[in-house]
């Protein structure tokens, strides 16, 4: 008679606890989704805020240098590219074409000595150089984010509760020509 | 990263737990020695003093860092460089809000952060620092400090600190009333008590035991932490600006200075970058040391491969022969190469990263063609100043009286008529009140007017 009693208690106690586990993996699934999206958003901000300086920047260095025409356009360019980029991989496509724009505009703007001691120049500078770091960064941060991600919804057992309720893999946002950004070996 | 930051929190609970454990039980033994059967007085006790000295340390720690006449907090418009470094830095670690940053007027290079909760992180460095280091070493240093709030080193060393305190000061007390009076009293009870005397012994060996050993043990496993958490900040650091050199560089630096802070004590210590007690790198190594050899962290953020956990992992390992991270951390750690240096160089000069304490002390500050600046003390009398370099007469900037058909002064000053005064450029700007007192124009100040907090008129700002 026992036996017989314990059974039903015993299958209540699996269900509860097997349904205190589901809530668990998913909360975590969705805080960190939350967390991902949060990671883009940052990215997002730091994008937005570099196609508003970049109007200003071109206009002072055109003040300076008149000639560089060539320049100015490929820069307003990417610029537009970029902001009409739609997917993930476009964008950074988009955005890899400008970080290389923005470059050699600030490489023109280092053979007129009248236009480097510009206060306005120094600022925007300063502002574009720390806007492209926050870019890197939050990129970065995205990335590790995204990786946890994909690893935690691809584990078992948590995959199948990720497969119920349709959690799909990221994408990374990736930099072309990694081998650019990477330092020389230094030995010490 | 998140795997990291569990870790540690498991790490965290169970340090804490043990030396919960030890400050009951030497509550708990403590009240069996005055009086048996009052153990649990003794408990009460150890948690009054635990909790008193929870609330004066957090009271104290702040006071004594951050509310001196020589610290200020900075805002973007003070020193934007160092403003945007902390920004990157933020969005590296995934913090979820932006700290307040703290400078602090001291010669000697170091840096620390605080708070208890993420709304009001703060992270301190000195003006020493700031002038002195270039932006990757400024880098590493910000980035070691928002990995020690990331992973909440600040509170829960603060947490061990007080534990430790209390159990040192109840051990302290226990002892010296043991050696003072307290055998006499435990003699008579003995003699009075029959059967439960042998348990009562076996008590007494072991509280004895607990009451030399337990101080000891707690240090040694405090400091041991302390350590332990200082070369986390500087993987996830070197995780964080994917420069490891930055960093090291940076504590080579610090470490090389020879002035000492002079606002650090033995109980704020820890909170610090390098251990601001000891200039030139000369921290004993010991059981006791609340930070690593310094030359240590340096070797091996410069053995370092990659940037990753992982890198600083081996490299750990080769100099200091021991594991630092679990496996399940190193798993979900990204590989990250190093990045190129930015090759700038310091980001403000003495002069500009100390302005805004000249600010707050009210100087004004005159600027000569030669490009001497000097700064003129509240209460200078004259309206002109000589430049020490040139030699040339300057005027102060000082706002002027509008003319007025009837020039009389007025009776009420808030409706005198408004004083003037055309801004020189779009910088910090400061200029001089009819009073006397001076006033500062911040880059974003865009109103019209501004009044003077002493005398409280009007001043017609144009440029």
């Amino acid at each position: 008679m026992t036996t017989i009693a314990l059974v039903p208690i015993l299958l209540i106690g699996v269900i509860v606890v097997l349904a205190l586990w589901l809530v668990g993996v998913y909360n975590g699934l969705i805080r960190l989704r939350n967390q991902l999206e949060n990671a883009w958003a940052q990215i997002d901000v730091q994008l937005k805020r570099r196609y508003d300086l970049i109007p200003n920047l071109v206009e002072t260095v055109k003040g300076y240098a008149k000639h560089e025409s060539g320049t100015f356009e490929r820069v307003t360019q990417a610029r537009n590219m970029a902001m009409s980029a739609k997917t993930v991989g476009e964008r950074a496509e988009a955005e890899n074409v400008l970080t290389g724009a923005l470059k050699s505009l600030f490489a023109v703007a280092e053979a007129y000595p009248d236009l480097k001691a510009n206060q306005n120049f120094l600022r925007l500078q300063e502002e574009l150089t720390s806007t492209e770091n926050k870019i890197a960064f939050s990129r970065q941060f995205y990335n590790d984010t995204v990786m946890t991600f994909n690893t935690r919804i691809e584990v078992f057992p948590v995959n199948l509760v990720a497969g119920m309720f349709n959690f799909l893999r990221r994408e990374f946002f990736e930099v072309k020509g990694e081998a650019e950004r990477q330092a020389p070996q230094v030995k010490f | 990263m998140w795997e990291q930051i569990r870790a540690n929190r498991r790490r965290a609970v169970v340090l804490i737990t043990l030396m919960g454990a030890v400050l009951l039980v030497i509550g708990y033994v403590a009240g069996e020695f005055f009086a048996p059967g009052a153990g649990v007085i003794g408990l009460g006790c150890a948690l009054v003093i635990f909790f008193v000295q929870l609330a004066v340390y957090y009271g104290a720690a702040e006071t004594m860092l951050l509310h001196g006449a020589n610290v200020v907090e900075l805002k973007r418009e003070d020193s934007p460089r160092l403003f945007n470094i902390v920004e990157e830095m933020k969005l590296a670690s995934g913090l979820e809000f932006m700290p307040k940053i703290y400078l602090v007027d001291d010669p000697a290079p170091n840096a620390f952060s605080m708070g208890r909760k993420p709304e009001d992180y703060v992270v301190a460095v000195t003006s020493g620092l700031v002038h002195r280091l270039n932006r990757d070493e400024l880098e590493g240093v910000i980035a070691h400090e928002m990995a020690h709030l990331k992973n909440h080193d600040v509170q829960f060393m603060t947490l061990a600190a007080v534990m430790l305190g209390s159990i040192v000061i109840l051990a302290a007390i226990v002892r010296q009333w043991l050696w003072f009076g307290g055998g006499r009293r435990r003699s008579r009870s003995e003699s009075r008590g029959g059967g439960g005397g042998q348990a009562q012994l076996i008590i007494l060996a072991v509280g004895l035991i607990f009451l030399i050993l337990g101080p000891l043990m707690a240090q040694i496993l405090y400091f041991a932490c302390s350590r332990k958490r200082e070369f986390l900040a500087d993987a996830c650091g070197a995780q964080f600006t994917r420069y490891p050199e930055g960093l090291a560089s940076a504590l080579q630096k610090i470490s090389a200075a020879s002035a000492t802070t002079s606002f650090a004590s033995q109980a704020t210590a820890p909170l610090f970058i390098v251990n601001p007690l000891y200039a030139g790198g000369g921290e004993p190594d010991s059981v006791f040391s609340s930070h690593p050899s310094t030359a240590e962290r340096i070797r091996i953020l410069r053995g370092m491969v990659g940037s990753s956990l992982t890198d600083y992992e081996a490299a750990y390992d080769k100099a200091a022969k021991n594991t630092l991270f679990s496996r399940e951390t190193l798993g979900t750690s990204q590989s990250g190469a190093i990045r190129a240096p930015s090759n700038e160089g310091p980001i403000e000069t003495r002069q500009d990263t100390r302005a805004p304490f000249y600010r707050t002390r009210g100087y004004l500050k005159v600027k000569c063609d030669c490009g001497m600046e000097i700064s003129v003390p509240e209460g200078y009398e004259g309206d002109e100043i000589t430049c020490i370099r040139c030699g040339s007469v300057l005027p102060l900037p000082t706002a002027s009286e509008t003319p007025t058909v009837a020039g009389l002064p007025p009776v009420i000053p808030s409706l005198a008529p408004p004083l003037q005064y055309r801004r020189a450029g779009t910088g910090w700007e400061s200029l001089r009140c009819a009073c006397g007192r001076t006033i500062q124009l911040s880059p974003s100040f865009a109103a019209s007017h501004i009044q003077c907090e002493s005398c409280g008129r009007n001043i017609e700002i144009t440029s």
